[in-house]
């Protein structure tokens, strides 16, 4: 890998020939179709707890769309290689929901019942840990997990793993002093970690201009002397290929700062409001180049997916995400003695 | 049984406990080839190596971060603060992300780490070299804390706050380090944590302490033993959990009670133990607690008149103890 910050653009995007020949590496039809699919499910559970907040049923979301590809396209290559482990952040919903969990686990941990399978209910949606799929978040704390994945990979290596770590968060995270302690340690140690900066150029309302003065947040990582490199977030495909070499060069030589160039489609969270402070026309020329669209043209057009299939998978989500509303809604909330447990660890 | 000083005790039980289980490692400033600036892992990283004594760039927040990541992956680690004044960069890991890491997981997650730290004053270190920092930490649930000050105490709870499943923020007062020395068990032994130790069995009123003043407090038990008041010395040992049943037997024996330690007097761990004399032995309580505490100032100052001034000698507990009898 080169040393110097580039800006990769997809390999043989263009090119005319036969689906096979343009699959990624690594990759096969089926699992870009099983990725399609995982997408649109995200998305479409993503849409519902927004009106589930509105109704009053979920009391707070942070939401991914818009962030998907990103999300999804490293989870694939993280996926394909078999044995990484995830830090994700409070955006990251399509990530975790793609990760493995079945809506239904999805709605209770955003209606607080006691089948959230990342804290019980203690936390925020989907905060906490997800084991079975290697997924811990603690805290919505921004950086609070960059330097705890450095050390679970130092922990991996001291056990004779070689278990990469993939850790994300936003671009105002950049600006906390963890996130330097983070990568300087990871560089001095060579760590298995690749830093996934989901550059979506707001910090709730803060622009990134308030936040650095470097445009790309990749070139940081010269200053450790390890490679970064700034990818099209939007691109499912080029955020896959990034991060497959990413992790490859992690395991050999250690850390890799990948900036992913993302759009926030939706506000903050349920309770901000982005149109005190985003220009007009920006969420609408943002959302032409919307991943669950792209990626279905792209599939179709390589011969991988019919608009059948498509108008399928979208209505199978949906119900998925319909059965899942209706079952999570009349599931219990955790029980009220379960306040003092787990304090302590035995 | 050989007599050890603190530092050594410290030293054997992190030795020992590398030794007994490769997940236990160190990191630190300066834990490696300089051994710690007070020594306390001297030799560890000739013996261990520096993949297992690790010298941490100058950085507590990730030296925290770092420790609880490898702690998530179910490794032992002890990180060192160099000292207790410079914990405060890593407190959103300590009291943020490690105390609730095993509730907001639901237990999934258990945190086994022990964070050292030297702290204390008496030793003209100034605002930045002499912090009580014990509160912050006993009013975290989550956070076990632990302030042993005596040599067999230190070696047997330090290898059991290695051996257990949660964050142990485990105190060792500076001045004690070298000035206290006392028996040490050749064999292996371990100490329970959550278990206060009468230090000095007393009929006519009960103190509580911990940490240096500890020491304090024997010496003016011994004072007042000869102006005919029989004291009860009662190390608490470990603050969180803290030890409600020997501090209620000993008060509801003795019906006094003195608080004394360094730390600021208000909110400190002295008012807890109060409150629970207070609420859970009041009928028993022939005079009004007493608590005999650092004042509410910073922290204990540089210069010798300020920093006498600041702490709870023996002769201001024998003062407030000869005033508590006598009431
Ligand atoms: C340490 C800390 N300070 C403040 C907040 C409140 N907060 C939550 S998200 C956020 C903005 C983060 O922006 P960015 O890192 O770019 O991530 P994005 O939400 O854009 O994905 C702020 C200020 C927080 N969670 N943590
Ligand atoms: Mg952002």
């Amino acid at each position: 890998m080169p040393r110097k910050p580039t800006t990769r653009t997809r390999a043989n995007s263009s090119n005319g020939a036969n689906s096979q020949a343009k699959l990624p590496k690594g990759l096969k039809a089926s699992d870009l179709v099983d990725y399609y699919t995982r997408l649109v499910q995200a998305r479409s559970l993503d849409e519902r707890i927004w009106m589930l907040n509105r109704l009053g049923k979920v009391p707070i979301a942070a939401s991914s769309q818009g962030h998907e590809a990103a999300q999804l396209g490293s989870l694939l290559a993280a996926e394909k290689d078999g044995d990484c482990f995830l830090f994700p952040y409070y955006r990251d919903l399509a990530l975790k929901v793609a990760a493995g969990l079945s809506p239904v686990q999805v709605m209770m941990s955003f209606m607080g019942k006691a089948g959230d399978p990342y804290s019980h209910g203690r936390q925020f949606p989907l905060q906490g840990a997800d084991l079975p799929h290697k997924i811990i978040q603690i805290s919505n704390v921004v950086a609070a997990g960059l330097t705890q994945s450095v050390g679970y990979a130092l922990a991996c290596r001291m056990a004779g793993d070689e278990t990469v770590v993939l850790v994300y968060f936003g671009d105002g995270a950049t600006s906390q002093g963890e996130t330097h302690e983070a990568m300087n340690f990871a560089s001095i140690h060579k760590l298995p970690v690749i830093f996934i900066c989901e550059n979506n150029r707001y910090a709730i309302s803060t622009p990134q201009s308030a936040q650095m003065v470097v445009e790309e947040v990749a070139s940081r990582a010269a200053s450790y002397g390890f490679p970064g490199f700034t990818v099209d977030g939007m691109d499912l495909i080029q955020c896959y290929e990034a991060t497959r070499e990413a992790i490859t060069h992690a395991r050999a030589q250690g850390p890799v700062l990948l900036e992913m160039m993302v759009k926030r489609f939706m506000s903050h969270t349920t309770d901000d409001d982005d149109r005190r402070y985003r220009p007009e026309g920006e969420v609408e020329r943002a959302r032409e180049r919307d991943p669950v669209i792209t990626f279905a043209r792209t599939l179709i057009e390589e011969g991988m997916l019919t608009q059948k299939m498509v108008d399928e998978i979208a209505a199978e989500t949906l119900r998925s995400t319909d059965e899942a509303t209706d079952v999570a809604d009349v599931s219990s909330p955790p029980d009220a003695s379960n306040l003092h447990d787990s304090v302590y660890s035995p | 049984m050989a007599v050890k000083s603190v530092i050594e005790a410290v030293r054997e039980a992190i030795r020992e406990e590398m030794e007994r289980d490769s997940k236990v490692f160190v990191i630190g400033e300066d834990v490696g080839i300089r051994g710690g600036v007070f020594l306390a892992t001297q030799g560890l990283a000739e013996e261990f190596g520096n993949n297992r004594v690790i010298d941490a760039p100058l950085a507590e927040a990730s030296i925290m971060g770092i420790a609880l990541g490898a702690a998530f992956r179910g490794m032992r680690p002890i990180p060192e603060v160099q000292f207790s004044d410079f914990v405060w960069p890593s407190v959103n890991q300590l009291i943020g992300e490690a105390a609730r890491t095993c509730y907001g997981t639901n237990g999934a997650v258990p945190v086994p780490m022990v964070i050292r730290m030297p702290y204390g004053g008496g030793i003209r270190g100034g605002l930045f070299h002499s912090q009580n920092v014990e509160t912050h930490f006993f009013h975290t649930p989550g956070l076990k804390v632990v302030a042993p000050c005596t040599p067999y105490d230190a070696k047997g709870l330090l290898k059991s706050a290695i051996r257990d499943n949660n964050p142990v923020v485990f105190l060792e007062h500076k001045k004690t380090y070298r000035l206290v020395r006392g028996e040490v068990p050749d064999e292996e032994y371990t100490l329970p944590i959550g278990k206060a130790d009468v230090k000095r069995q007393g009929s006519n009123l009960t103190v509580v302490s911990y940490g240096l003043t500890l020491h304090y407090c024997l010496e003016a038990a011994e004072e007042l033993a000869a102006e005919g008041v029989d004291v009860e010395v009662l190390d608490l040992r470990t603050l969180s959990p803290l030890d409600t049943a020997t501090i209620l037997e000993s008060v509801k024996k003795t019906g006094r009670l003195a608080v004394v330690h360094e730390d600021n007097i208000t909110g400190g761990v002295g008012a807890e133990v109060a409150a629970l004399a207070a609420g859970q032995a009041f009928e028993y309580l022939d005079a009004p607690i007493a608590r005999i505490c650092g004042p509410d100032v910073p922290t204990m100052p540089f210069a010798q008149t300020l920093e006498d001034a600041y702490m709870p000698t023996s002769d201001k507990i024998a003062e407030g103890l000869r005033r508590l009898a006598a009431y």
